[in-house]
């Protein structure tokens, strides 16, 4: 049912900094929100109805967690956002592990209940790991972002949250992201001998491991 | 043990390390039904990838179908109707009902107890005929769309819902009495296969299996979606964290789900049934993480937008995959009979662990 409306994505993937310029009347820079509204209101005051002040979805946070976490790992956060109402902190990968600790026994985020990754191909350090934590004790939620280029290895949290286990496995099968100090890092959900990781954006719909395909299962093609 | 075994629920293969009879190690292989759904997500439109959402979760699609709608929602900031929340509640309700007596029905029969399997059909059957009524289809019903629902309730909907909740209440009954003081149930489900609270949390589970290990944490509650902040309900919990716990959370679930359904089907309020949302969907850039509480723990959909009309990334977090991690914990030094028993406790589908 859904094969006919092929839009022609693959020229308009974003770099990783919001598309702002194509798009000013939805897109919002996180950078400056307060401004953007208040330049758009001046140029013409006469106006009877005034065009609406883009809606902001991305607004810097800097409430007590971030200001906590701030004084104590200092250097280690790169950007505190809240995009539709959820904290996103951007941070080192080097120190992700000692971050993780923190957060779990000092801000009491409990539970991992999500880990995946987001490629953006033409950014520099082209993936996000994104975590996201739970606090059973708060009932809040927390994202945490690493970003990673092509051949720099991740620190595993798996010795934080065991649940990282097999998710940081999917990644890994997935994007080929390499978790360093992982106990077992192989595929998971594709077989063992797949080449390919077919999550990332240049891995195309129609791609596959077309030598494994005919040896394992004796078909030219899978498709 | 598998893939092809009729007791792991789908294409599951497990390796077993094995003294005597006795479980040392286990690991689970999985990703035989692996279909790349994240994959397609990236070159469907929004409204193109909801059905496939249905095919993952497949005995549970009306509850992956409201996550996903509520996720992209989130995601465009508009909210669906208080008409379209009550009526999805209700399904999704009916739904959970249907997931577990699936599971009861099952796992008893994985157990050795024929019984319940029929009685448990025969009222999932009844659930069934109401999505079908409703929207035509009985297992991937893809029942709700981005902004509500496509369709409106029919004219008998409520009767309907009614009578079953009230023919339901005995019948629970009737499963208790052939399980609860069953000897044979009770000498193959007690401490079986136990997960203390702090081994659940940090191995991420949720749903029932969390809340037989004591931790009384249900997303209906703690960060209420659809219409669940109007209705009053209790989250059961257990204490030792053993099968024959999960059982009972289980069987106090559909309790407290048939409650609800009462609840909301007497007032539910009239208006439109859909948001004001376009015929092309192209949410702002962001990103969105959106979780509900699936028949089999927190179903999660992270969303990232990149202002098209496709998503540029869908990641799903499946409850029956990150479970499934807890398996080898929970099967560790019993006996190669109760594996049987453990696979059915955590209430798997094959469908969405692989995705």
């Amino acid at each position: 049912m859904a094969d006919e409306p092929k839009e022609p994505k693959p020229p308009q993937v974003p770099t990783g900094e919001k598309p702002a310029s194509s798009t000013p009347a939805v897109s919002t820079p996180p950078a400056k929100p307060a401004d953007a509204s208040a330049s758009a209101a001046p140029p013409k005051p006469a106006a009877p109805v005034p065009p609406k002040p883009p809606v902001v979805l991305q607004t810097p946070l800097d409430n007590e967690l971030v200001k906590r976490f701030r004084a104590t790992l200092g250097a280690a956060l790169f950007e505190a956002i809240e995009d539709r109402k959820q904290a996103i902190l951007t941070v080192e990968r080097a120190r992700l592990v000692e971050i993780a600790r923190y957060l779990r026994d000092e801000e009491k985020f409990d539970m991992l209940s999500d880990l995946t990754a987001v490629d953006w191909p033409k950014r520099e350090k082209r993936f996000d790991v994104v975590l996201d934590l739970y606090s059973f004790a708060k009932n809040e939620r927390l994202r945490l972002k690493v970003h990673a280029a092509d051949a720099e290895e991740v620190p595993s949290v798996v010795s934080v949250w065991p649940a990282a286990n097999w998710q940081e496995r999917e990644v890994f099968d997935m994007f080929g992201i390499v978790f360093f100090g992982h106990p077992e890092l192989k595929r998971i959900l594709l077989p063992d001998e797949w080449q390919g990781y077919p999550l990332r954006k240049d891995y195309d719909i129609l791609q596959q491991d077309t030598a494994w395909v005919r040896e394992n299962l004796g078909i030219e093609s899978g498709q | 043990m598998g893939p092809q075994h009729p007791s792991t629920h789908g294409v599951l293969r497990v390796k077993l390390k094995l003294d005597g009879e006795r479980v040392i190690s286990s690991e689970c292989i999985i990703g035989y039904l692996h279909r790349g759904v994240e994959k397609i997500a990236e070159n469907r439109t929004y409204q193109q990838f909801a059905p496939y959402v249905d095919r993952m979760d497949y005995v549970a699609a009306v509850s992956s179908g409201l996550g996903y709608c509520e996720a992209v929602e989130k995601l465009l900031v508009v909210e669906a109707p208080p008409r379209a929340r009550v009526i999805r509640t209700i399904l999704t309700e009916l739904q959970r009902i249907a997931s577990h007596l699936l599971w009861l029905g099952t796992h008893a029969l994985d157990i050795g107890a024929l019984t319940p399997l029929f009685y448990c059909f025969r009222e999932r059957e009844e659930i069934l005929k109401i999505f079908e009524k409703y929207c035509g289809a009985r297992l991937t019903t893809h029942a709700f769309r981005i902004g509500g629902l496509q369709y409106e309730a029919y004219d008998t909907f409520e009767k309907d819902v009614e009578r079953f909740c009230k023919d339901f209440e005995s019948r629970i009954v009737e499963y208790e009495d052939l399980l609860t003081q069953n000897r044979i149930w009770i000498g193959r489900t007690k401490g079986v296969g136990i997960l203390t609270a702090a081994d659940a949390i940090a191995f991420g589970v949720t749903g029932p299996v969390l809340r037989a290990s004591g931790v009384k944490w249900d997303i209906r509650k703690a960060a209420p979606y659809a219409a669940y902040d109007q209705y009053k309900f209790e989250i059961p919990v257990g204490t030792t964290g053993d099968t024959y716990d999960r059982y009972l959370v289980r069987m106090e679930e559909m309790r407290q789900s048939r409650l609800i359904c009462l609840q909301a089907i007497e007032n539910i309020p009239a208006g439109p049934i859909m948001a004001k949302v376009g015929k092309v969907l192209k949410p702002p850039p962001g990103e969105v993480y959106h979780a509900i509480e699936a028949p089999k723990g927190e179903i999660g959909y992270y969303v990232v937008s990149d202002g098209t009309v496709m998503p540029y990334r869908v990641h799903i977090r499946p409850p029956s995959f990150i479970n499934l991690q807890a398996f080898d914990r929970m099967v560790r030094g019993h006996l190669v009979a109760d594996v049987v028993a453990i696979i059915g406790t955590i209430d798997i589908v094959l469908g969405e662990v692989d995705r």
